[in-house]
């Protein structure tokens, strides 16, 4: 026991002693929970749109000026012919050109046909489906304000409720994806590097032909990282809920239980790394494209699974980042219960046992 | 004495088992899966369905939202504590709730209401498929006003079209506005993430020690560090381009030209960039972790992903300060817009400062001896 | 004709006073050995007459040029071989005396020549297309010195060139350091071994910064009153207060 507590302390001594190492690991997290909080915002707001109206009556006013009122919107300008359109979508200068129809009142009037286009900027085509399903909504609004001389008979409202995310903010989405980003990266990636240095050194030879049993050396190289991810799992969820105000609905302690599995499969994940590799380059480069890239694209964090083609569909069920991404979500914005994730509980579990029993049989060979 | 060098580089070049496969693969593998995943789109919303009402009405409201081809019912509850299971166990994206009486209360009070359910812990596809449902409800609106009006009622609620045009990507395909994006991540990593680990690597070895008693000039060593990571560079530039050609059909609107020229550019700031950070690491792995950082940072703060107009103020800040951002837009311009070089002028000097700031500061931070 | 010359040559890095006012002058095709305990100011003292690290304090030159100002004419007339193994391990043997011989402006095709010969006279042919990382550290060692004066330097500086290799292959390495010295390059050289010292014509040995003897190794053991180089040494480092 105290042979262990001496190996636990000499990690932690050398990661406090290293300024960069130190950095990585508690800077880094608290960088990237920001970074991704508010750098993927599927919100849109303030899109700069211009006006082609060669009428310019009370209809045309009336909703270019709900439209500017609109905290979506904001006017750059009139276009006054069609050759300036193509120069100012050209710049880059606005997301939306709404085109009325000439003679626009008189029209909806008379003959009850005019016309509105939206022409958008296709080039991020999530913006301009969001823009054009804005401005579409706002023009029914306003062609019923406008017709509210006599209220429109038979008339059906719909109640929307949005469940979870009233304001509909990205970073409730988000936010339970780039935890599991982080405790991916501090635990798995750190402890390979950590493991294929003192491999590099050679002082693991040393270590290995100390009377300490392996297993007693492996859990004493992974407690610090354990110790760590702790850390910056409070740190990231204190910044989601006072800095990017994500609340946390669900009950603490389950959410800290399924992260503290989730950690386990990581650390044994690193621990596999780390018995593949002899270098820290390796070991970098090995955790940057078989851990973290797979996180980012294919563990539903930014991009929806649904989305994606079969085959990576099949693919992501393998990422554990998946399984607890979805509980995440599921306990601390939804705020379900253990029921509602027995699910994930029972894969993540399932999968910190074959990988723990996996990089400890390969962690004795070594030692052969 | 610059040849000798470049011979040197150019043969650690392709002996290492690692860089090469890496300068083919990474931009092949991205360019072929990113845009396969990286995908906003909102489509095939799972909707769970509480009819109540069960009338004809109810009915028909129900056929023209499958008719949609936006929406699969893949629930149909009893009430909607049983819905929202389906919500909550991810099932269901929307619930919709038609109330009992639905049909007569429209008819006799002249009014009704429905109720939409939307899980909105992914905003974007909450929002997105409930105005996609409002809109087709306001369509059945219109039909069973006029219905019910007859020609009365069709001259009292005039129509009014709105169309909806997309410019430069008219089917909204997300490749079109993901793969320019990757081309320079890839350009990003190759020229300024492997010259600066290949210069500090050499640190580490000792070598560059032995390099500075000799009378190689510092800037004649670097020039030829860089050198076989420009060309690789271009190579990947190719093979991107050609790549999106063949896989996504993506030709540039403009010149070819105009990519290689600002690419250029580009590549000379990003390599002064990881000139700097080779010049304050000490090894390999602060070098990564450096590089990591910034590079994480500089994505992020792009627009590669998200508008950058949509992000708060004080990262619309930072942003002016990632390169990767103005050659972004430069690539997405000159792909999808046909923009010339007179209508990138901005990006041009934002692009140009960033390969003086980079290259001076590299220049400055550099001492051959102590 | 003096091809090094130290006066006074100080460098501090904040209050540590690595080298301290040394002074000291070696004749050309001399084999001037350095010697000096761990963290004595052996291999700081070599930095700066290469053109490496500024003095803090003053003046040297090194065959004619002063090490300060002219730092880089310096550099064209010295070679150097480190304390760490610096060739380029994923290039062949050949490949790095290449690049060498072409870095110091030798003749791109006088190098393909000079390198055969070289490997003839070493008995190396064989090896001419293994990559250096395949090599026995005694053979690196020696490749790395015979890199170092590929081009012909005036002056070669050594530092603990014979580190970690066996008896028989310093021997082997010093012969090399006397064919160097009778083509009539200077040799500069620091070690740990007292056996080596004995090989050099002048020893200085540094103590604390500071030289606190210089003299062919024959006048230092009478001068101490020592039967070998090794007591002599002992005598010396027995007065360090650093460490």
């Amino acid at each position: 026991m105290r042979q262990f507590l001496i190996f636990t302390q000499k990690e932690f001594f050398h990661i406090f002693r290293d300024r960069w190492t130190m950095m990585m690991l508690l800077a880094l997290p608290i960088a990237m929970i920001i970074l991704f909080g508010f750098g993927i915002t599927t919100e849109i707001k303030n899109t700069k749109f211009a006006i082609y109206d060669p009428s310019r009556d009370m209809a045309t006013l009336g909703i270019v000026n709900t439209m500017e009122k609109n905290e979506y919107f904001t006017l750059e300008g009139y276009v006054e012919n069609p050759d300036e359109m193509e120069t100012i979508f050209k710049e880059g200068k606005i997301g939306l050109l709404v085109v009325f129809s000439e003679g626009f009142y008189e029209n909806i009037i008379r003959t009850g046909d005019a016309q509105v286009q939206l022409i958008a900027d296709g080039t991020d085509p999530n913006t301009a489906s969001t823009i054009t399903n804005y401005a579409t909504n706002i023009i029914i609004g306003y062609q019923q304000e406008l017709l509210e001389v006599g209220e429109i008979p038979f008339q059906i409202t719909p109640e929307v409720k949005l469940l979870y995310n009233p304001t509909m903010k990205s970073a409730y989405n988000i936010v339970p994806g780039v935890i599991g980003m982080v405790l991916m990266l501090i635990c798995a990636m750190m402890t390979s590097v950590s493991m294929a240095k003192e491999k590099e050194l050679g002082t693991m030879e040393v270590i290995l032909v100390s009377p300490m049993p392996p297993i007693l050396i492996v859990i004493s190289k992974v407690i610090p990282y354990f110790v760590i991810s702790m850390v910056n799992l409070m740190n990231v969820l204190a910044l989601a809920v006072f800095v990017l105000e994500v609340p946390i609905v669900g009950n603490f302690f389950l959410l800290i239980f399924v992260s503290l599995l989730f950690i386990f499969v990581a650390l044994a994940l690193g621990l596999l790394i780390s018995t593949m590799v002899e270098t820290q380059l390796v070991a970098l480069l090995l955790s940057v494209v078989g851990l973290l890239m797979p996180v980012i694209m294919l563990s539903g964090l930014m991009f929806p699974i649904e989305n994606m083609p079969i085959v990576l569909q099949y693919v992501a069920q393998i990422i554990p980042a998946k399984w607890y991404i979805s509980a995440m979500r599921d306990v601390m914005i939804k705020g379900l219960g253990f029921t509602s994730i027995i699910m994930e509980v029972a894969v993540l579990s399932a999968m910190a046992i074959v990988l723990i029993a996996i990089s400890l049989k390969k962690f004795k060979i070594r030692l052969e | 004495m610059l040849r000798f060098l470049l011979e040197k580089e150019f043969k650690q070049f392709f002996r290492n088992s690692f860089v090469p496969r890496m300068v083919i693969m990474f931009p092949l593998t991205a360019i072929l899966i990113y845009p396969l995943v990286a995908n906003f789109e909102v489509k095939n919303v799972n909707l769970s369905l509480v009819d109540h009402d069960k009338s004809s009405y109810s009915r028909s409201l129900v056929q023209k939202v499958v008719a949609s081809g936006y929406f699969n019912i893949t629930n149909v509850a009893s009430n909607y504590e049983k819905a929202l299971r389906t919500i909550e166990s991810n099932r269901a994206d929307l619930i919709l709730e038609i109330p009992s009486n639905f049909e007569r209360t429209l008819v006799k009070e002249r009014k009704a209401n429905l109720m939409i359910s939307a899980n909105a812990v992914n905003g974007n596809k909450g929002g997105l498929g409930t105005a996609y449902l409002v809109r087709i409800i306001s369509d059945f609106n219109g039909n069973i006003q006029t219905e019910l009006m007859g020609n009365h009622g069709r001259m009292k609620i005039p129509n009014l079209d709105i169309i909806p045009l997309y410019r430069y990507n008219p089917s909204l395909l997300y490749s079109v506005f993901m793969v320019p994006a990757i081309l320079i991540m890839v350009l990003a990593m190759i020229c300024g993430f492997l010259p600066a680990l290949n210069i500090v690597g050499e640190k580490e070895n000792g070598t560059i020690e032995q390099m500075n008693v000799t009378p190689v000039k510092k800037f004649t060593f670097i020039v030829s560090k860089l050198i076989p990571y420009w060309l690789s560079g271009y190579v990947v530039l190719t093979i991107g381009i050609t790549v999106s050609l063949l896989v996504w059909k993506l030709f540039p609107e403009g010149y070819l030209i105009t990519i290689y020229f600002f690419a250029t550019i580009f590549i000379l700031a990003f390599s002064g960039f990881g000139l700097v950070i080779s010049n304050y690491a000490i090894t390999v792995q602060q070098a990564m972790f450096m590089m990591f950082f910034f590079v994480l940072t500089f994505i992020f703060m792009s627009g590669l992903y998200t508008p950058v107009e949509n992000m708060p103020n004080w990262a619309q800040f930072i942003s002016h300060f990632s390169p990767l951002k103005y050659i972004i837009q430069v690539l997405r311009m000159v792909y999808l817009k046909g923009s010339a070089f007179n209508e990138l002028i901005p990006q041009f000097i934002a692009l140009c400062g960033f390969a003086i700031f980079f290259n001076g500061w590299a220049v400055l931070s550099y001492r051959k001896s102590s | 004709m003096k091809v090094i010359e130290a006066e006074n040559l100080t460098k501090r890095f904040g209050q540590f006073t690595a080298v301290d006012h040394i002074s000291f002058a070696v004749e050309k095709g001399e084999i001037f050995g350095f010697l000096g305990a761990n963290g004595a100011g052996k291999t700081t003292a070599m930095r700066m007459l290469c053109g490496l690290s500024k003095p803090t304090s003053g003046k040297g030159t090194v065959s004619g040029f002063d090490i300060d100002k002219e730092s880089e004419a310096v550099k064209k007339s010295i070679g150097y071989m480190s304390q760490k193994f610096a060739l380029y391990e994923d290039l062949k043997v050949w490949e790095n005396l290449r690049l060498y011989g072409g870095i110091y402006g030798m003749d791109n095709k006088a190098i393909g020549p000079k390198i055969d010969e070289l490997l003839q006279q070493l008995g190396f042919e064989s090896e001419k297309d293994t990559m250096v990382k395949s090599l026995p550290l005694g053979w690196k060692q020696k490749l790395a010195f015979s890199a170092a004066i590929f081009h012909e330097p005036k002056i070669v500086f050594l530092d603990e060139p014979t580190g970690g290799v066996d008896p028989a292959a310093r021997r082997q390495f010093w012969e090399l350091i006397y064919d160097a010295a009778d083509r009539g390059i200077t040799v500069f050289v620091t070690t740990h071994y007292m056996d080596e010292a004995e090989y050099c014509n002048r020893v200085s040995i540094m103590v604390d910064g500071r030289i606190e003897a210089l003299d062919t190794p024959k006048n230092l053991k009478k001068q101490f009153e020592a039967e070998n180089m090794d007591q002599v040494f002992h005598q010396l480092a027995r007065r360090a207060k650093r460490n």
